[in-house]
């Protein structure tokens, strides 16, 4: 813990940071001390990254000054944060995949020589990497590593060149529950040792868990802060979001009806040639929502792509209705009732450069009345994105605004729209909530609920475990692209499926647990 | 038989150095994530102005000088319009290609003497000769290694150089990891921009190398179309290579040697028309590209820099 005596370390002034259209920082004052973990809440987009970028020199602020341990400083470039110890681990990991660990972490270094002694090196880093807990092999190429692995080396990184201050950008986001727990021992060891660190989240449990003070921002604005122990999970869902926030999700009782989808022992492999899929098999009822849990990369991508067309199987079948439709076309997928909300919203999702009308009817544009004889028929083009536009309550301008200038929520609502509507059975949901704020994610999840009352098969890829048990009816949690179990939603705990994402089968924490409690009895 | 060998094998190392030293500067270049497509017109312009220049001055080495001097100008040219200017590196090369032949073209025409109605075709002018190392020299075959210019010398010394400050110093790793995330390079303090144009500069002046290489010494002298596509070549060859110099060596030879096989058949007369053989070393050229880059792809090692070719922008947003 924290006492107010300590020194600062750190102080930014009345930081403002303009981009286009957008005032991404709007005066914002921050003090960091000694040995103090302080945690950075807000929504996506209210201004946390942009604050620790222009911290780390990736971008200039347009005014405001920068004081490390009582010192005016000109940050200009990530060469000047790195020289005052301060250090960043990105979102998008700062790691070239071709090196490997020690190359990477030693990569932009100036107090090297020519030729650095890679074996020394290595070395060095083994020991580091005891001392703190973050075990990884300096000799393995970063490819090879799964993304904790990844994230511990860029924590490796920063400690290796020095750094006394850490920020670290949403890090439980590509985390196992376990693995995020670890991260707090190490964080706890950098702190012992006077470190300091940042902690950009908008997850109230972890402010909870791993800070001491916390700062919320809302709309580019600091609008409160906070000793962590004097505050709860509520108050700061309050300050962070301006209103209570309270989840009214209506999950009706639906009995779920025939099999709809069913996948039969899938294999496929992934762009790079690897096997992606291993023998997955599940199958998805009408009125049913299968949620699938797992760390990113562990073959949630191929399964929706396996499922819309875009990859085919190497072996296994896919059924829809009982009717076999593997290695169908995407557009064959279509045809035969399956709709899918992509991870990709700005790649796959939409074009940018195009219309919400014409984003809208990318799928309908086959049918009358959108399209007769080989022409599109511009007027019902507009009266059919009116109506959609209407009733999935997408907020633009108009219908022929650029989807590139909605935002991240309203771009969500025109795939989702598009989607619904030319949904006949099945609908691939990927990270559908991923990015959005509050609001839009509340609305996104009723719009999937609603589905499930009128009958479809959703199947629900996730990383928020709070978004599958609340909405999800079964969940099934994918690791290595191999299924370790399902589980029904009710009976469902964060411990149990987090140990799954991990890599352990339901079967064996079953008979573990049946074990222990046998003991108990005795 | 051996004598025969020995010959195919000098001429092949003759043949080859220029796209020895063309092909490990486009190497550096494209390791930094820009891709130069105007090798050909690089080549082309040191061609004609490092000849002008020896013809001159009376010595190749000032012709050699001038020659790197404009490779690296139209590298540095190159390295304004797509890293400073953020143009289509495809679009700004190949102007860069189409401008220096014909420019090289013209030049041709007007740098000559008077006496030569401003010809610079047809004269004779210095050249590099060879230098051969006595005693070695007398080993079947391998003696035609030690029967070389210096040029060549230096290039078995250029091609392990390169491929150790790529793969072994900090500033090869660092040079890299520019070709492939420039967003990381800078995050970790590295400055794209310089680096990026850095080593445009100092590929055009391989280049450069290259080129003056086959105006004074390997077809000593100036006609049209002197380089004879060998600045797609070498960009064939990079692809061969993997990007990785010691690779780079085997591609020259092949050309090269190929080159040579076919010149002693044309010597010795053969009922096959010359212009058949002529194409030959281009159309294996581009038979082993596509059979290594087939094979390489089964093995999944494919090697171009992950960044090749796309513009790196500070705060994007």
């Amino acid at each position: 813990m924290i006492d107010q005596s300590s020194n600062v370390i750190l102080e930014m002034r009345g930081i403002t940071k303009r981009f286009p259209g957008v005032v991404a920082n709007d005066n914002v004052d921050l003090k960091l001390h000694d040995g103090e973990v302080l945690a950075l809440l807000g929504e996506n987009g209210a201004g946390k990254s942009t604050l620790m970028n222009i911290l780390v020199g990736l971008y200039r602020q347009d005014e405001g000054e920068i004081y490390v341990r009582d010192e005016l400083v000109q940050i200009s470039s990530p060469r000047d944060s790195a020289d005052l110890g301060i250090g960043m681990v990105h979102q998008n990991f700062m790691l070239v995949p071709t090196m490997t660990v020690a190359e990477n972490i030693i990569l932009g270094m100036v107090d090297l020589p020519l030729v650095p002694d890679m074996r020394q090196i290595s070395e060095g880093i083994r020991e580091l990497s005891q001392r703190y807990q973050l075990k990884v092999n300096p000799d393995v190429k970063i490819w090879q590593l799964s993304v904790g692995e990844q994230q511990r080396v860029e924590i490796l990184k920063l400690i290796y060149r020095g750094a006394e201050i850490l920020i670290l950008d949403e890090p439980t986001a590509v985390l196992t529950p376990q693995e995020s727990h670890e991260l707090q021992e190490v964080l706890k060891i950098m702190t012992k040792e006077d470190k300091s660190a940042i902690f950009i989240t908008h997850k109230m449990e972890e402010v909870m868990s791993f800070s001491d003070r916390v700062m919320v921002l809302q709309n580019g604005r600091l609008t409160a802060t906070r000793k962590t122990s004097e505050t709860s999970p509520n108050e700061l869902a309050r300050l962070m979001v301006g209103r209570d926030v309270l989840f009214r999700l209506e999950k009706e009782v639906v009995q779920p009806g025939d099999v709809v989808l069913e996948l039969k022992n899938v294999n496929a492999k992934d762009d790079r040639g690897l096997p992606a899929l291993r023998g997955v098999s599940l199958k998805i009822r009408c009125g049913e929502i299968l949620g699938i849990a797992g760390v990113a990369g562990n073959g949630q991508d191929q399964l929706a792509e396996v499922i819309s067309g875009l990859r085919n199987p190497d072996s296994g079948n896919v059924f829809i209705s009982g009717k076999d439709v593997t290695n169908n076309s995407p557009l064959g997928m279509i045809k035969a009732g399956v709709s899918h909300i992509p991870a990709d919203r700005m790649g796959m999702g939409t074009v940018g450069n195009m219309a919400v009308a014409e984003n809208l009817i990318m799928k309908g544009y086959r049918n009358e009345p959108i399209s007769s004889g080989g022409l599109i028929r511009p007027k019902k083009i507009l009266d059919y994105a009116k109506r959609m536009i209407e009733s999935f309550k997408i907020a633009t301008p108009t219908a022929k605004t650029r989807v590139k200038f909605l935002s991240g929520g309203n771009i969500q609502k025109t795939i989702l729209a598009r989607e619904i509507d030319a949904c006949d059975g099945i609908l691939v949901a990927v990270y559908p909530s991923r990015g959005l704020d509050v609001g839009a994610t509340e609305a996104v999840r009723n719009m999937l609920l609603e589905q499930r009352s009128d009958g479809r098969g959703i199947l629900l890829i996730s990383e928020d475990l709070d978004e599958l048990t609340s909405i999800a009816d079964r969940i099934a949690v994918l690791f290595e692209g191999k299924i370790m179990g399902i589980i029904n939603s009710e009976d469902a705990d964060i411990e149990v499926l987090g140990l799954m994402m991990g890599g352990a089968r339901l079967e064996e924490l079953q008979n573990e647990s049946g074990l222990k409690s046998a003991q108990v009895k005795d | 038989m051996i004598p025969l060998l020995t010959s195919i094998f000098a001429i092949t190392l003759r043949a080859g150095t220029s796209l020895v030293y063309a092909t490990v500067g486009e190497i550096y270049t494209e390791n930094s994530g820009i891709l130069n497509l105007g090798v050909e017109g690089m080549m082309m312009m040191s061609a004609v102005t490092g000849f002008g220049a020896a013809y001159y001055s009376g010595s190749v080495w000032v012709g050699f000088l001038v020659a790197m001097l404009v490779g690296g100008l139209l590298g540095a040219l190159h390295a304004f319009l797509s890293v400073t200017m953020r143009a289509n590196q495809v679009v700004s090369g190949l102007s860069i290609t189409l401008f220096g032949t014909g420019l090289a073209s013209f030049l041709g025409q007007r740098l000559g003497p008077e006496a030569n109605s401003f010809n610079l075709a047809g004269l004779t002018g210095p050249r590099l000769t060879a230098q051969p190392i006595a005693f070695v020299i007398n080993i079947p075959v391998l003696g035609a290694l030690f029967s070389q210019d210096i040029l060549t010398y230096a290039a078995y010394f250029v091609v392990p150089l390169a491929w150790y400050y790529l793969y072994k110093t900090r500033n090869g790793l660092n040079l890299r990891a520019v070709g492939e995330n420039p967003i990381t390079a800078v995050a970790m303090g590295i400055n794209v921009v310089k680096t990026r144009y850095l080593y445009t500069i100092l590929g055009g002046i391989l280049i450069g190398i290259g080129g003056a290489h086959l105006s004074l010494s390997y077809t000593p002298g100036w006609t049209e179309n002197l380089t004879g596509g060998r600045g797609w070549i070498v960009i064939a060859l990079v692809i061969f290579a993997m990007w990785n110099p010691a690779r780079a060596v085997l591609g020259a030879i092949l050309f090269g040697g190929i080159n040579a096989i076919q010149f002693r058949l044309q010597a010795i007369g053969t009922t096959i028309p010359s212009s058949f053989l002529n194409m030959l070393p281009y159309l294996m050229t581009i038979i082993v590209l596509v059979v290594m880059t087939w094979w390489e792809t089964l093995k999944k090692r494919i090697g171009a820099p992950a960044a090749l070719g796309v513009p790196y922008m500070r705060e994007d947003k």
